[in-house]
């Protein structure tokens, strides 16, 4: 994130605030971005104002209602859009200067921004207590329609005031167009958001489905993660209000801080956003009919909320959960067609019914609400004083350490693997902590106690590292928007769970210790609409949240989303049929693709010669221009070739629907990948956006033209692998070029013959892109590859993208960062800049203590993501983890993330093969086993037998580790071509841990005689549960069927005399012999058994973004190899077993 | 004899090393500033600091020029004790990530806690040895002067020496402040 640089703005930022503690909100902001002006002679008194003061003056109340609207607002695009224009406004004038100047330290282009200042120079804060400034609705409400109207027409839905149940929906309606992104797979994660399942639990039956990870259904696909948990804070909030009660409502609301009167709880809550909001101009005339609806969604803050909101729905109480879902499934729905306002209606829906349950529930009051999310509600402090308590002391768990330190003989047990897929180690935190951290999905560590010195962490042999997922496609997330952002002023981390606050004015960060005064604006909570609870906030509530970032993060206005499409349109190109797909494949899905208005595509081809195409509106048909000079390429034009998606979309069809045929009888076999590369750079350099290059042979022409580097016959070598780095650095260069210019480029190389990825790869790695690979994709050769490109193209045209985005890694004070692995480029020592981020992007650090950590009890890292959304948000997106400190080398042991080490270790394996050599990997990898299991042995385990002991936590890792030796990245002496290999080391380094683990180590499960035992119950199917098997063909049978899962594979084996009644029922074949030899589809048959194989495999499915292809193997078939090389734990011709392995391993400690 | 070539050869050797001090100090202050420099990441964004980076080459060719300089004078002790460097830098040039133009540092990896440490021990290595060949090379100069049958100290030598001491002090200091 740029957001260190700041340190100066933020405190500039932070002392305004404190000097005018009431004002609040208003004297300290400026107005953000857009420069736009405000009408200086505007009161800014009047947006915030309401706020704090109210609190102060009781009788205030009826004038506040203006503000409301804001809210929705947050979570959609759209509205965030709108509420950043309020905010903006809300920025001191004062302070902006500072800032200004602070950004540009920190963010590398510091460009434009200071110009936007234009603030009302009317910085005098107004007094809260005023309530003219409220009272003047009038003005108030010019400047929002003005915004409005003018920027956002969307946004107008908002601002209809009229049914106030519908406020809830337009803002979800109209955010759900702006988010294409069709697929949000519901992670089961979800479900680890503690807020969640409180709200959602007492939903009932409709909940559970999705706690269990089935979410998938109830969210439906096209979910933004961010929206359903706008959705979700909105619709508490509606609900909250009263629902007899008309707009006029809010005018009351000012009143009681102290919450003593159910309704006036909720009614303060209100004031308080308009106060927050600020912002809520929007709402102009609106205003009354505004603030029931809107409210909640000023509060906005609170959408951010979402979780929260389902918290604060949870307040209304547990009935109140439903309404998110069903939110969700609407916006998820959404895909642009379906947005907007009908999309309104359904929403209501839920709503409606909701209100009247809410409302009973709520009018309990305060102990209802209590039980439910916030117990402490009534009593800050005490809350405070026992969070700090928490963090300051760790419960322990010692049965979980007991179990997880039991040693194993590993010579001895057999089996070892769970019956489910193991699951990440619990941190050993007293439960409030364990509850708020971050889900493992997003961010793990590979020691969940960390060592207190680096000494100890030698001593273990095991690695320190992080690894991270952080722009994950969740089912929830808060989404905050709020004036200030509060961050530590020394160190810059945000505010996150794992703060203490000292009182209720003062925070100590959990990273550097220091004591920072909580911003005003901050003391009221939008989830609970209480005031002078800073600790039952969003923000430190969950340790996963997105902020809505002001101008202060941006170093230029944000880009539009720029596509560009590099096609490789030689003979090779054309004859193996990719070209087709892509057509197709793309066509079908342009209007998916994230984006808004300003969106922007080019197409750039090359064989020989390069070719644009000019797409601009006023012609009839595209234009295609050539440059046959690509020693000295140049753009042939220049306003034409990247145009607006929306105004061009007709010209663009007809390319897409053309290009195939243009190209049919090339005779051209020759590629200018380099060149046609700079050209793609030169044509995207001024907005940066993402380059997707196709690219099917190796480029034979112009600058980055490469050799064919690999000898077939040295594929089985054993003595080491030449070549698996770059020939040639001008792909890097490029890259990195690129990476400046905020471009991402991905490419997919679709080639049967070797291209030399390892060169052509670092286009990608470099910026920030991914790399996909087909060989050997054919049209009518290979179907099934074809296939799979043509779905993971789909997923990736309209996956979730953030553009020029930097993230960084910050972590309690004595630890420091060590190598980051993955795709992008580091910028620093703790900040990777990447051009563009998507969700299927996995990051791993390496850490290493530099200081002791003996004077504290938690070590905490936070990852911050700070990206330019495809409508053009600039959105930060925070990861906290939190862990307890150790000083016994046995507790470092018992917290041991046997999956993540093991990923760890693959990437620095990965590393040591590139720079070194491959055995050299290889065997530091056997080392790390006998080093660590040695060390236990030596230290920990008191127990003198024989054998090969180790702690059950990391009684997989000679498992694991024998199954990297065997992945294609690493293995020797099995024939592997070159370019797999570097893809397969490529996967290793940007994949996030889930994927990888389904890679080294698939799951693999007995089908035929799966019982409904432990069955998940998801909706209205049943999702079998089969135990896991270990990896060898000892536990493979003739009679059975076996399904393995490898992430992107799933192989059905089917056994030679496996149960014609299981054939027939589930392959619709007769019998074993009438199995098609290439069958790559599940038939939809009605039979029971067909049903929960078919809910498995969609449920092993939903928790991955890539579709995966199935392959039927039958017992005989020659597809078997790639089977049976699964199989780990087996002897192969080049490799070791598993028991044979635990005796070289033995072997070796004891040398 | 007032001069052979011998003395002539350590004494330009004497201002290289000199030259080559400043490099070296040059060398840690920038990955120093790559290590722990928060104020600003963007300057450094795409390229090491490009100092660092083009004094590479001209240190080692003036390394190189002196050590053939000795060659030719026949100094057979001196060119002994520089061949080590000699070689390392050769191992080192050779050994570079593949790259287009004149360079030894890859940008990608440079951040790299592992590079970094290397690079800035590298540095800290090269000055010691710089300093201590500097004070060689006086005594080189004085030895090979004198006994060429100058009984009398050379015009030039003792306000050389005077000023070599004053930079030597003021590059420790220098040297240590940046330490910190």
């Amino acid at each position: 994130m740029s957001a260190p640089g700041f340190t100066s703005l933020k405190t500039s930022l932070g002392h305004s605030l404190n000097s005018t503690p009431n004002g609040g909100a208003a004297p300290p902001y400026q107005n953000g971005p857009g420069g736009q002006t405000y009408p200086s002679t505007y009161p800014l008194t009047g947006y915030y104002g309401a706020g704090p003061q109210q609190q102060g003056n009781p009788t205030i109340p009826g004038q506040c209602a203006p503000a409301p609207p804001k809210a929705p607002i947050t979570n959609n695009d759209h509205s965030a859009y709108c509420h950043q224009q309020p905010l903006q406004p809300t920025a001191a004038p004062t302070v902006a200067p500072s800032a200004y100047g602070a950004t540009q330290g920190s963010h590398p282009p510091s460009l434009p921004y200071g110009t936007p200042t234009t603030l009302p120079t009317s910085a005098t804060p107004p007094n809260p207590q005023h309530a003219p400034s409220f009272q003047q609705p009038a003005p108030y409400a010019q400047p929002g329609a003005y915004y409005g109207q003018q920027q956002y027409p969307t946004s107008q839905t908002q601002h209809h005031p009229q049914q106030p149940n519908l406020v809830l929906a337009p803002p979800t309606s109209p955010g759900a167009p702006l988010y294409p992104i069709v697929s949000y797979p519901s992670v089961p994660g979800s479900s680890q958001y503690g807020t969640l399942r409180s709200s959602q639990a007492p939903t009932g039956p409709a909940a559970v489905p999705n706690l269990m990870g089935a979410p998938l259904h109830q969210y439906a696909p096209g979910n933004d993660t961010s929206h359903p948990a706008s959705t979700a804070a909105v619709p508490p909030g509606y609900s909250m209000a009263p629902p007899g009660q008309p707009a006029t409502v809010n005018g009351q609301g000012n009143a009681d801080p102290v919450l003593q009167h159910y309704d006036q709880s909720h009614q303060a809550p209100m004031t308080h956003d308009h106060y927050r909001g600020g912002v809520k101009h929007n709402t102009g005339g609106a205003d009354r009919d505004m603030p029931p609806l809107g409210i909640p969604s000023t509060s906005v803050n609170s959408s951010p909320g979402h979780q929260q909101g389902g918290d604060s729905s949870s307040t209304t109480t547990g009935s109140a959960s439903p309404v998110p879902n069903s939110y969700d499934s609407l916006e998820g729905g959404s895909y642009p067609e379906f947005s907007n306002p009908p999309s309104a209606d359904m929403p209501n829906q839920p709503v409606y019914q909701q209100r009247p349950v809410s409302r009973t529930d709520s009018s309990p009051s305060h102990g209802g609400y209590n039980q439910t999310g916030y117990q402490h509600l009534p009593q800050p402090f005490p809350n405070m004083s026992q969070l700090s308590a928490a963090l300051g002391g760790l419960s322990g768990v010692p049965e979980l350490e007991v179990e997880a330190l039991r040693p194993v003989n590993l010579l001895q047990e057999r089996n070892l693997l769970p019956h489910q897929p193991l699951d990440a180690p619990e941190p050993n935190l007293s439960a409030d902590l364990k509850k708020a951290n971050c889900s493992p999905d997003t961010f793990r560590c590979t020691l969940t106690n960390i060592p207190q010195t680096q000494a100890l962490l030698n001593k273990a042999r095991l690695p320190l590292g992080l690894l991270l997922h952080p722009f994950r496609d969740l089912a929830q997330l808060p989404v905050i928007t709020s004036n200030t952002i509060v961050r530590c002023r020394s160190c810059r981390t945000y505010i996150n769970p794992f703060v203490s606050f000292l009182d209720q004015r003062r925070w100590k960060c959990n990273l550097c210790y220091r004591v920072n005064d909580v911003p005003d604006e901050f003391m009221y909570n939008p989830v609970t609409r209480s005031y002078g609870e800073p600790h039952k906030r969003p923000e430190v509530q969950n340790s996963t949240v997105e902020f809505i970032a002001s101008s202060d993060y941006m170093l230029r206005p944000p880009q539009p989303a720029v596509y560009l499409f590099v096609l490789d349109v030689s003979h090779n190109a054309v004859e193996g049929g990719y070209l087709n797909v892509f057509c197709h494949t793309l066509l079908e899905n342009l209007d998916k693709m994230p984006g808004d208005t300003r969106t922007r595509v080019g197409f750039i081809t090359f064989n020989s010669t390069i070719h644009f195409y000019n797409l601009h509106e006023s012609l009839s048909q595209p234009q295609m221009l050539v440059v046959s000079d690509i020693d000295d390429i140049f753009i042939p034009t220049h306003d034409s070739l990247l145009v607006n998606l929306k105004e061009s979309r007709v010209l663009v069809r007809v390319l897409l629907t053309s290009l195939h045929s243009m190209f049919s009888q090339t005779r051209e076999t020759h590629s200018a990948l380099g060149p046609a590369l700079q050209a793609a750079y030169k044509l995207t350099s001024p907005t940066g956006g993402r380059v997707s290059v196709f690219q099917t042979q190796l480029p034979t022409l112009g600058p980055g033209l490469l050799q064919s580097r690999e000898d077939p016959n040295q594929r089985s070598s054993t003595k080491g692998v030449q070549h698996l780095g770059p020939a040639t650095d001008f792909y890097k260069k490029l890259a990195l070029d690129c990476s400046g210019q905020q471009i991402g480029v991905d490419l997919f190389l679709l080639s049967s013959q070797y291209s030399d990825l390892a060169s052509l790869a670092c286009m990608s790695k470099f910026s920030a892109g991914s790399i996909f690979y087909y060989p050997s994709l054919h049209h009518v050769h290979n179907p099934a590859q074809l296939d799979k490109f043509q779905k993971d193209l789909e997923r990736y045209l309209t996956r979730k993208i953030g553009f020029e985005a930097v993230m960084r890694i910050r972590c309690t004070k004595g630890l420091s960062i060590h190598t980051f692995h993955g795709n992008f480029f580091v910028r620093s020592t703790d900040l990777l800049s990447l051009a563009n981020i998507n969700p299927d992007s996995g990051f791993a650090v390496q850490m290493s203590i530099e200081e002791s950590l003996a004077d504290t009890s938690l070590a905490c890292f936070q990852s911050a993501l700070l990206y330019t959304s495809s409508k053009g948000k600039r959105r930060i997106r925070v990861h906290t983890l939190c862990l307890p400190v150790v000083s016994q080398l046995s507790d470092v042991y018992a917290g041991a993330d046997v999956q993540a080490i093991t990923c760890l270790l693959a990437n620095m394996a990965i590393d040591r093969s590139i720079s070194s050599s491959l055995s050299d990997a290889r065997d530091a990898l056997v080392n790390a086993v006998v080093d660590s299991l040695s060390a236990y042995k030596n230290t920990v385990s008191n127990i003198q037998q024989s054998g090969l002991i180790a702690p059950a936590a990391l009684c997989l890792f000679p498992l694991y580790v024998l199954a990297l030796l065997k992945q294609k990245a690493l293995r020797m002496g099995t024939s592997t071509k070159l370019d797999e290999r570097v893809f397969a080391m490529c996967e290793f380094k940007s994949q996030p841990l889930q994927q990888i683990m389904h890679a080294v180590h698939p799951d693999l499960y007995r089908l035929d005689t799966m019982s409904d035992q432990g069955a998940l119950h998801l909706n209205d199917c049943i999702v079998p549960q089969p135990h896991l098997l270990h990896l060898t063909a000892e536990k493979l049978t003739r009679e059975g069927a076996f399904l393995m899962d490898c992430g992107s594979v799933f192989y059905l084996w089917i056994g030679k005399c496996c149960n014609d009644v299981f054939i027939r029922d589930v392959l619709g074949c007769p019998n074993h012999a009438s199995i098609p030899p290439s069958m790559t589809q599940i038939p939809e048959l009605e039979t029971p058994l067909s049903e929960r194989l078919r809910a498995l495999l969609a449920w092993l499915q939903d928790s991955r973004p890539f579709s995966s292809t199935l392959h039927v193997v039958k017992d005989d078939a020659t597809a078997k190899t790639s089977f049976f090389q699964h199989l780990v734990e087996d002897r192969s011709e080049s490799a070791l077993s598993y028991y044979e392995f635990l005796l070289h391993i033995q072997q070796q400690m004891s040398k | 004899m007032a001069f052979t070539f011998a003395a002539f050869c350590y004494m330009l050797a004497l201002l290289l090393t000199a030259a080559l001090i400043f490099f070296a100090i040059w060398h840690i202050i920038a990955f120093d500033e790559l290590k722990t420099d928060y104020k600003n990441p963007i300057d450094q964004c795409n390229t090491l600091n490009p100092t660092v980076e083009k004094l590479v080459l001209p240190e080692y060719l003036i390394h190189v020029f002196f050590c053939v300089m000795f060659l030719c004078a026949a100094e057979w002790l001196t060119l002994g004790l520089n061949m080590p460097l000699l070689a390392y830098h050769v191992w080192r040039y050779t050994s570079r990530p593949v790259m287009s133009g004149p360079g030894l540092y890859d940008p990608t990896t440079i951040m790299n806690a592992d590079v970094l440490a290397y690079c800035q021990k590298e540095g800290w290595c090269k000055l010691a040895f710089y300093l201590l060949s500097f004070f060689y090379y006086l005594y080189g100069y004085v030895i090979s002067t004198i006994s060429t049958g100058m009984l009398s100290l050379p015009p030039l030598l003792l306000p050389s020496i005077r000023v070599c001491y004053l930079y030597l002090l003021s590059f420790c200091l220098y040297g240590y402040e940046s330490n910190n």
